[in-house]
């Protein structure tokens, strides 16, 4: 088990340098020039600018430079914010990114599971069609629609209620997170309810149902104790990419919502050209979800008897 | 009772041999016959299949019936709505535009009609524009103009200020995307800093063109200017409304609908087949070389896509005049084809070990026998399913990079780039989001039954009910 | 058995939810209401984090209006935006020197005085090219300037001295006639010496690294989320001060976001509507206000000898076909935009009325048979068959992308001459302005201070912000003409045959002056717009009473 876990860790770590690796140079295939402004600046000045992001050196030089750098843990220096160190900047928004993700995916969890099941239970009856229409729908209309009507939602219930109940748009309380949230996780518990809905179904087919139905249990008891926890397992383990989708794929709540999180910084960054937060996001987005991914796998050997760790490596 | 059977030999006679005894009477199925008919059997994905099949006569269909430019701006009718052709009116291009200042202020006491009003239209209001003039107040610094689609109820709510004149100029000629609607214009006198109470002039507004520009677009005869001015023709119509720069909906959708629809099968059909060789390949050949080549795939894994597809996107640059599609397509390739590798892998790994795999061998059949005659068609099934959902996912994610400006370029339409500048005017225009919108979702929703579909027809044991 | 291994996962995903939650930073609760009359404060929005506070370095809008609050110079604007004494309580200009007399009320956010070494401070750190200000090319105003942003000679030579600790004078190389309304930019405010030093690269990165002369003092940085401008009671004029604080609980640069959220009364101002906005607006009976910002936008041509732009015939055929009164009003169609005239905008004050009354600019006529001779002759200057496409630079901004498609589809249906488009995302636009890759550019110039002149050097022959590389020798004398001289009608003169020069050589071709519609919260009165300096300016701003 831990020679398993070291060796994942291992891997783990290589893919990371690879990670680094095209991101650097990718960042320095870039046409354009991040010292560049609105304004035209003298020789002198650029010369200072240059040699104060290291960027008058060699490209080899530069890359090891950047590797011993991150190898300590040091991104550099924003050149937009000019004195503000890429490791804050993840470390304050970052935090901000993952709760957000994190909760859009809580959301996504608890509805795809309680929409699959309910589909399940009405199977071709109403209800199901209804919700499996709502799904259609959310599946296949793009998120920035979404978040553009979402805000538009809120701010109509407001005028509705008289004062402004849910926030339109900003970031600090549980209030504020609601909307970005649901709307982030749309797509997913859409996508988690299909999956639900025929995992019940398969479940519903095989014999111990039937045989607890034979047995004389009731209703209930057969759905809660033996269906819908054995239709559980296969939503959880989608879970994983899902979180690692969600993370990344909240640009645009973020702009829309005013939400002061990492994803919103990266394309602005792009914009600006900004090479080391371009770097310093992509690379620590990238360890992330390889660590995550690894860190799932390891879960899932004490979660689940049925996966055996050491095959997963194979 | 003893007439108990004695069987003689002669009472038996041996069965013919039968020759056809297990006749096949149905005519024989392949595999992919009985998908077929499977996926035929299922209402939703055979539904799903005729959504595909329109869209793609849609797309490539559809110009050549609405052979309308998509990139001709129609400046008379930005904006519209669905609907047909409006009616206009036709006006001499470069109107005079008449001007009222102090010095001639007399002129608009005599046309003031001493009911108190103080705002008056001169001449006729129509699209291309209209002038409206006003009564000079005492010590005024200056006047503001505004324009409301309501009528007005108190001096806060005069609606858009569309300028600010000095105190000399008593008339303003407004041209402002002006909607053959009817419109409260209001002045404002400032005097010594303050509001001065408004006064205010309800103007119904035609539509109108300007003669030459219906000269230009063919929507008049050949003849005499005099004769034509002021008679009415009827405009292009545009059954789906038009842009913000008036270009025709409908034809952007279709062309739009090329980008976005080759983006979405293209790329997919470029890194699945990409996929397929890597991981037929590393399957196949298994050992050290599979490890090697799988290491890579999952490092490509590994990549955060769409911060790389960004990445990709900027450093490709894209050229003067050139549209973006080729960087986008290669970024997709370059990013996608590793799910597709570990997929096909995993298959021919399988396949490998089956029996009549290694019967096949034994009985002498070469590599390339063994790939195309087991291997493949195999292989092909999953393939395909997993073909069906990464179209929709393109799609989206052209949608999507178009959305934050980092996709095709304009002029070229996408329904992504319809979308986001349908996005800035849904309250005002809400059809130049919804249209795109709704295409979007139409292709995304019919691809995602459509593999559904295949994929129950495929295999029932991977049946989903969804 | 697995559901409770389950249970155990979720309770740990929960756990790790809750410190995530902590960690976040925006915890406390931000100011949601638009005007909170019981603490006399307000909330706005910004577009973006301010990149860096710090007066010497900053370049950004943002940070500009940040500072604006927080800071002063020596020459401020007053109420009505005209121009006053800041720290400054006496000056005097001539030609070769300005002398500045300080007041002695001025004080530093820590009570400390603000001294005439402060300012002497500022701008040689401003000078000095190992801080790499990019505004450095104002220092060379001061004599020996021009070397020392050079890095030949040490900042400390810089011709600015503090005669004692409130009476400043500086030489000037040159005269000018602007240079109190230049002095009123961020870049020539006061930075205090002991504490600039002992915060060293960590200057002005957060609240505790700042400190502030303005009436206002920054008590709260959330990066990327929120912003808090308290009143600071050391403010010399702090009586002219009304509100005790200003809140910015929002950061987004989503247009619609921040209408929703003025429609929501969360903040007082939204400003920027669009054609989406300004109806929103008008169906909920908002008043609605226009402001211009004072930047001019035009098509600037590559006058470099290898580009067929530099051909003048071809200009003036795009000049003649190129309306831009439908531009403005059909395409742009937003009120708040004035059709482009002339590099010079409107709201320039001439000698005693506006510069554009007493030398209008030339009239460019619309005339497409006369443009299609001129583009014979270029045809047959250039000696070739038929016109190469052309390519025109633009950024990636929804407003940029629409208006080149405007005039792409004019100059092919007029001239036949085929425009092609060159979308490039800023740094990488701004990498091919400055490399001359490019046939015509859109391109935008914003004012820095209350003078023709911020305009006028734009397309001298010296100008790095030339990028078409324009150079004529007629058009840089008139430049000197009005560079030597305080004398307003010799120079409103210069700058009337400028303007001739720039319509008669086609240097550009001006598209509209920008203005922007917003709509301001009732209850708030005193907000000033500006053209130069951070826009909107709350400093003055004050809650009305209830009616």
């Amino acid at each position: 088990m831990i020679s398993y876990i070291a060796k994942r860790l291992l891997s783990g770590l290589v893919t990371v340098w690879f990670i680094a690796t095209a991101t650097f140079l990718g960042m320095h295939a870039v046409p354009g020039d991040p010292l560049l402004n609105d304004k035209a600046v003298t020789p002198e000045v650029r010369a200072s600018l240059e040699a104060a992001y290291g960027l008058d050196k060699p490209l080899p030089q530069q890359y090891v430079i950047y590797l011993s750098n991150m190898l300590q843990g040091d991104f550099g220096i924003s050149f937009t914010q000019k004195n503000r160190r890429v490791n804050d900047i993840i470390r304050d928004h970052f935090p901000v990114s993952a709760m957000l993700g994190l909760l859009a995916l809580t959301i996504a969890a608890l509805g795809g599971i309680t929409w699959g099941a309910i589909t399940a239970l009405y199977r071709d009856r109403l209800p199901d069609v209804l919700i499996m229409l709502l799904v259609v729908f959310a599946v296949s209309v793009p998120s920035f629609v979404f978040a553009a009507l979402g805000q538009l939602v809120v701010l109509k219930f407001n005028q509705l209620i008289g004062h402004s109940v849910i926030p339109v748009a900003g970031w600090g309380t549980f209030k504020h997170m609601l909307m970005p949230s649901l709307v982030l996780g749309l797509g997913t518990m859409a996508y988690l309810t299909r999956l639900m809905r025929s995992s019940m179904l398969e479940v519903a087919d095989t014999d111990y149902i039937r045989t607890a139905r034979a047995k004389g249990l009731s209703a209930p008891r057969i759905f809660f104790k033996h269906q819908l926890r054995n239709a559980i397992l296969p939503v959880i383990t989608v879970l994983g990419p899902a979180i690692a989708a969600i993370t990344t794929g909240g640009f645009v709540v973020e702009l829309v919502f005013a939400i002061p999180g990492l994803g919103r910084y990266f394309v602005q960054a792009v914009q600006q050209l900004d090479y080391t937060v371009i770097m310093g996001t992509t690379v620590f987005y990238g360890a992330f979800l390889v660590f995550m991914v690894i860190a799932v796998d390891i879960i899932y050997g004490f979660v689940d008897p049925r996966i055996r760790v050491d095959k997963v490596g194979a | 009772m003893n007439d108990t059977y004695d069987p003689v030999s002669g009472d038996f006679e041996p069965l013919l041999t039968v020759t056809d005894g297990e006749q096949i009477d149905r005519p024989s199925l392949s595999y992919w016959q009985d998908v077929w008919l499977r996926l035929k059997s299922n209402t939703r994905a055979l539904a799903s299949l005729y959504m595909v099949l329109a869209l793609v006569t849609f797309t490539l269909a559809g110009p050549l019936i609405w052979s309308v430019d998509p990139s001709k701006q129609d400046l008379e009718q930005i904006s519209q709505g669905p609907g047909l052709g409006q009616k206009a009116i036709l006006v001499p291009d470069r109107l005079p535009v008449p001007s009222i200042n102090s010095l001639t202020q007399s002129m608009a006491e005599d046309r003031a009609d001493g009911s108190g009003q103080r705002l008056d239209l001169l001449g006729e209001a129509h699209t291309e524009g209209l002038t409206l003039s006003w009564l000079a107040v005492a010590n005024a610094d200056s006047y503001t103009i505004y324009r409301h689609e309501l009528e007005p109820s108190s001096i806060d709510d005069l609606g858009l200020p569309l300028a600010q004149v000095g105190p000399g100029q008593l008339s303003y000629h407004d041209s402002l995307s002006l909607e053959a609607t009817t419109y409260y214009y209001s002045v404002m006198p400032i005097v010594a800093g303050q509001p001065q109470g408004y006064a205010s002039q309800r103007v119904e507004v035609v539509q109108a063109i300007a003669l030459s520009e219906a000269r230009y677009r063919g929507l008049v005869p050949e003849g005499d200017d005099a004769s034509l001015l002021g008679s009415t023709i009827r405009l292009e119509a545009h059954p789906l409304g038009t842009d913000s720069l008036g270009r025709d909906m409908l034809a952007r959708l279709m062309w739009g609908a090329r980008t976005s629809l080759f983006i979405g099968i293209i790329a997919p059909l470029f890194f699945v087949g990409f996929g397929l060789v890597y991981g037929g390949f590393a399957g196949y050949v298994g050992g050290k070389t599979d490890n090697a080549l799988m290491r890579f795939a999952d490092f490509v894994i590994a990549l955060p896509f769409l911060l790389f597809m960004i990445l990709f996107k900027i450093a490709f640059g894209i050229g003067p005049g050139e549209s973006g599609i080729g960087p986008m397509l290669v970024a997709l390739v370059l990013l996608s084809w590793p799910a597709t590798a570990r997929l096909v892998r995993g298959q021919v790994l399988q396949i490998r070990e089956e029996a009549y795999v290694a019967a096949a061998r034994m009985m002498g059949g070469g590599a390339n026998y063994l790939v195309m005659r087991h291997m493949l068609p195999n292989v092909m099934g999953v393939l395909l399913v997993s073909l069906t959902f990464a179209i929709p996912s393109a799609i989206f994610t052209e949608a999507f990079l178009s959305f934050i400006g980092m996709g095709v370029v304009p002029p070229t339409p996408s329904w992504g780039s319809m979308c986001n500048d349908g996005i800035r005017t849904m309250l005002s225009h809400p059809h130049e989001l919804i249209f795109p919108a709704l295409f979007i979702s139409a292709t995304v929703l019919a691809f995602n039954l459509l593999g559904d579909g295949l994929r129950d027809a495929m295999d029932s044991r991977l049946r989903s009910d969804s | 058995m697995i559901t409770r291994h389950l249970n155990r996962t979720i309770r740990a995903l929960a756990l790790c939810s809750m410190v995530v939650l902590a960690a976040s930073p925006g915890s406390g609760v931000a100011q949601d209401i638009a005007v909170d009359r019981a603490r006399n404060e307000i909330s706005i929005v910004m577009t973006e984090e301010p990149q860096w506070l710090n007066t010497v370095r900053a370049t950004d809008a943002v940070s500009f209006i940040v500072l604006d609050h927080i800071t002063e110079g020596l020459m401020s604007y007053d109420q009505q935006n005209r121009l006053t004494g800041g720290v400054a309580e006496r000056w005097e200009l001539t030609d070769t020197r300005a002398t500045f007399w300080l007041r002695r009320d001025a004080r530093w956010s820590d009570g400390k005085p603000v001294t005439a070494h402060d300012f002497v401070f500022a701008w040689q750190q401003v000078a000095d090219p190992r801080n790499a200000a990019e505004y450095s090319f104002f220092m060379r105003a001061f004599t020996n300037g021009e070397q020392i942003t050079q890095g030949k000679l040490d900042p400390t030579l810089l011709g600015v001295r503090a005669l004692d600790d409130y009476t400043l004078e500086a030489d000037l190389t040159q005269p000018t006639a602007y240079f109190l309304e230049l002095v009123t930019f961020i870049s020539f405010r006061p930075v205090r010496e002991d504490f600039y030093r002992a915060q060293g690269q960590a200057y002005a990165a957060d609240v505790q690294n700042m400190i502030s002369n303005g009436p206002f003092t920054l008590t709260k940085w959330v990066h990327g989320a929120e912003l808090r401008m308290e009143k600071n009671p050391h403010y010399w004029n702090r009586d002219a001060i009304h509100l005790s604080a200003i809140n910015v609980p929002y950061i987004t640069s989503d247009a619609n976001a921040r209408m929703n959220l003025y429609m929501d009364n969360k903040i007082v101002m939204a400003t920027g509507l669009d054609s989406s906005a300004t109806k929103t607006a008008m169906y909920n009976r908002q008043k609605m206000l226009s402001f211009s910002d004072g930047t001019v936008f035009f098509i600037e041509f590559n006058h470099r000898p290898d580009r067929l732009t530099r051909n003048l015939n071809l200009r003036r055929a795009m000049q003649a076909v190129f309306d831009a009164a439908e531009l403005t009003y059909k395409v742009i169609g937003l009120p708040g935009n004035i059709p482009g005239v002339s590099l010079f905008p409107v709201w320039l004050d001439g000698t005693e009325k506006k510069l554009s009354e007493e030398f209008p600019p030339p009239v460019v006529e619309i005339d497409a048979d006369k443009a299609r001779e001129y583009l014979e002759l270029a045809r047959q200057e250039l000696g070739i068959d038929e016109f190469p496409p052309l390519s025109l630079l633009l950024s990636d901004t929804p407003s940029s992308i629409k208006q080149a498609e405007y005039f792409q589809n004019v100059m092919a249906r007029e001239l036949g001459l085929q425009v092609i488009l060159d979308r490039q995302i800023f740094k990488q636009r701004l990498a091919k302005m400055t490399a001359g890759d490019f046939d015509m550019v859109a391109a935008g110039w914003g004012p820095d201070y209350n003078d023709p002149m911020t305009f006028a050097d734009l397309f001298a022959s010296w100008n790095l912000n030339n990028r078409g590389r324009y150079v004529s020798e007629v058009y840089d004398n008139h430049v000197k003409r009005a560079q030597s001289t305080t004398n307003t009608r010799i120079r409103n003169r210069a700058f009337g045959d400028l303007a001739q020069v720039i319509h008669d050589d086609v240097v550009i071709l001006p598209q509209y002056e920008r203005g922007y519609i917003y709509v301001q919260d009732a209850r708030v009165d005193g907000v000033r717009r500006r053209r130069f300096g951070g826009d909107p300016n709350y400093n003055y701003a004050f809650i009305k009473p209830e009616s």
